[in-house]
């Protein structure tokens, strides 16, 4: 009686001891992904900025004043143009 | 002896009587009281400890959920949010030294002098500026003032800048939508931050999620029909033919025939929703869906359209309009081109006004209302903008017989340049009208009938002669396309009097063998000495409609030597 008695006692002890370092370990494991989580949130906000800034350089009106003033390009005229036919497609 | 004075040594000392109890009910008194106490705090007022220990390791912490992007038709981004933030002083808290306030200013990009009144201002709160970049505020909080303090917030930038300005809009404070199609789809692209409750430990790190008591509601993202290529180089020849006309205002849109949506539209003058602190709000109309202005010729063709619905007239009947003039009542119609006897087709082609008035004046008036009407003028056209307008048509049983004249050539009515535009895919279809959208559609929407095929046929062949010489807008051709279409050129209501101011218009559609485009220019009051649709709108029309068939890849429907010019001097004009 005594033995099963002391034995349930190392039992209830383990569980006790084990219940805290899972405890332990779930907190340090959610710091973590909260962590991750904050990350990924500043990825993505950081992904919209490159987005913004992205479209900003890439804006017809800027690639439009470019192409004209430095390149020197133009849109050439209905002449020198020769429409191809793609057939179906 | 001894034993007498020993047991006189330990000789008990003797207690007053009752002593024992005493202390005893003192100390069961005090017992009591600290278990009564504690019985209250744990059972009555638990709140207060409960708070006061909750508030050392629980949060409850915002969830931030951003607004939602609007794209153009192919995913390109006009408009995001990114989170900023707003620098704030407590003025009688703020302590700090005068080489501390030049950096702030200079990070703040205000002047010294403008920092130091704010802060002298008096207000207890005082936001020093908004919308700073997170950089910078990291900058601001590194120097260290006490009682300068920022706040998140979102900023939403366009990279479009005034070229799309009318259409999107932009939001105020807190990120809501203010005009626009921010402001209409507001619920869309609005996000709802959550909140939730949290623990934390000491070093301030999140250990536990205790519950949700808000999920937070991102906002969505929304697309547009707009396409950014064809959006741009519209903007760019409106502005350039509006500022050659020395015209005070300019708008153009560019229509989707299969699916009616909106590809483009530009007004001019516009702004830059990103720096509009000194914008009047005059220059933010969308004039293009907010204004209706008086259409002239360009409503001829709804007429000949009616007459020939009607059976009234066919395409080679002869209509005399000599001596280019009509006299109704006391009121008379003139033509800017005396012409004799006229076919329909030619009356449209010349656009003659005593021609469509003497067709229009055949008809009854409830016949011409119903096309009127059917070709959506004065009802709003339902593209999902704010504040579009409906035009005015006048019920049928009010028309005098001038007024049915008048209209016949486009007065005494009023639409918006969206209006008119969807009203030409009348005859770009098979007599269709389409439903306009600023949304994105999958693919091809089916219109109302409105018109006989037969009808529409009839009226876009004729609507092709305009271009050609002999027509009032040859400079409407375009290389490599047969295009149709109409030129307006109203004088304008001033005061209940027809003034000496015009409003120039062209609208057409391309390629007239399989129609793709509708385009619709309109320029106020030009005044650079050319007024006439077909010398200041029309070549208007012919860019950006070739530009925008070739950007799109439509086949072309003709020889790219197709551009005939009259010779200089006899050009076909046209008044109204």
């Amino acid at each position: 009686m005594v033995r099963i008695n002391l034995l349930l006692l190392a039992l209830l002890v383990g569980c006790g001891l084990s219940l805290v370092t899972s405890r332990h370990q779930a907190r340090k494991l959610f710091v973590e992904l909260e962590r991750e989580q904050a990350l990924a949130r500043s990825y993505d906000i950081e992904y919209g900025q490159l987005q913004l800034e992205q479209s900003t350089w890439g804006m017809p009106a800027r690639v439009d004043k470019i192409a004209r003033e430095q390149l020197r390009m133009q849109i050439p005229g209905a002449g020198r143009v020769q429409l191809i036919d793609g057939g179906p497609r | 002896m001894t034993m007498a004075s020993a047991s006189r040594q330990i000789a008990p000392p003797v207690f007053p009587q009752g002593r024992a109890p005493i202390v005893f009910g003192a100390l069961l008194a005090l017992l009591l009281l600290l278990a009564g106490r504690s019985l209250y705090l744990q059972r009555i007022d638990k709140s207060f400890l409960q708070e006061q220990g909750s508030s050392r390791y629980s949060r409850n912490l915002e969830v931030p959920a951003h607004r939602g992007r609007i794209l153009d038709r192919s995913g390109e981004p006009l408009a995001i949010s990114t989170p900023v933030k707003a620098i704030w002083a407590w003025p009688d808290k703020v302590d700090a030294m005068p080489e501390q306030l030049r950096r702030l200013a200079a990070a703040l990009e205000i002047a010294p002098a403008a920092l130091s009144a704010k802060l002298a201002g008096g207000a207890d709160f005082v936001y020093l500026k908004k919308g700073v970049p997170p950089e910078v505020a990291a900058r601001i909080a590194a120097l260290g003032i006490p009682g300068i303090h920022d706040d998140d917030e979102y900023r939403r930038y366009y990279p479009g800048g005034e070229v799309m300005s009318h259409i999107l809009g932009f939001t105020g404070d807190g990120d809501v939508g203010q005009e626009g199609v921010e402001l209409a789809q507001q619920s869309w692209l609005g996000g709802q931050p959550g909140s939730r409750r949290v623990i934390i430990n000491r070093r301030g790190e999140v250990v536990e999620d205790v519950e949700s008591i808000r999920a937070p509601q991102e906002g969505r993202d929304l697309a547009l029909s707009i396409d950014s290529r064809l959006q741009y180089m519209a903007f760019r020849e409106l502005r350039v033919a509006v500022e050659a006309n020395k015209a005070k205002a300019g708008g153009l849109v560019i229509l989707d025939v299969r699916s009616g949506e909106i590809l483009a539209l530009a007004n001019w003058p516009s702004y830059n929703p990103n720096n509009r602190s000194h914008v009047a709000r005059e220059r933010m109309r969308n004039r293009a869906l907010t204004d209706t202005f008086e259409p002239g010729s360009t409503l001829k063709p709804f007429t000949i359209a009616a007459a020939l619905e009607a059976g009234k007239v066919r395409p080679g009947t002869i209509v005399d309009t000599a001596p280019g003039t009509l006299t109704i009542g006391n009121a008379t119609i003139h033509d800017a081109h005396r012409e004799g006897a006229l076919t329909v087709e030619q009356v449209v082609q010349k656009s003659s006004n005593v021609g469509a008035a003497k067709i229009a004046l055949s008809l009854p008036p409830e016949t011409m209302w119903s096309t009127l009407s059917g070709a959506g003028f004065g009802t709003p056209p339902k593209s999902g903008f704010p504040g579009e307008v409906s035009g005015r048509l006048r019920p049928a049983k009010s028309w005098r017989p001038i007024e049915q004249a008048t209209m016949a050539y486009g007065h005494g009515i009023s639409v918006s340049l969206v209006q008119l535009a969807r009203a030409y895919t009348l005859f770009a279809t098979d007599g269709e009208l389409k439903p306009v959208t600023l949304f994105k559609e999958a693919g091809p929407v089916a219109g109302r009938p409105v018109l006989k095929a037969q009808t529409a046929r009839a009226v876009r062949h004729m609507l092709e002669m305009v271009v050609l010489p002999g027509g009032t807008a040859p400079k409407a051709q375009v290389a490599g396309y047969r295009v149709a279409g109409k030129t307006g050129t109203a004088h304008k209501l001033e005061d209940g009097v027809y003034a000496n101011k015009y409003v120039s218009s062209f609208v057409g559609f391309a390629p007239a063998s399989n129609p793709r485009l509708v385009v619709a220019v309109m320029l106020d009051e030009p005044s650079a000495g050319q007024y006439y649709g077909g010398s200041v709108a029309a070549p208007v029309f012919s860019s950006v409609m070739g530009t925008a068939l070739r950007l799109l890849g439509v086949p072309a429907d003709a020889p790219v030597n197709n551009v005939v010019l009259p010779v200089e001097g006899s050009e076909v004009r046209e008044e109204t």
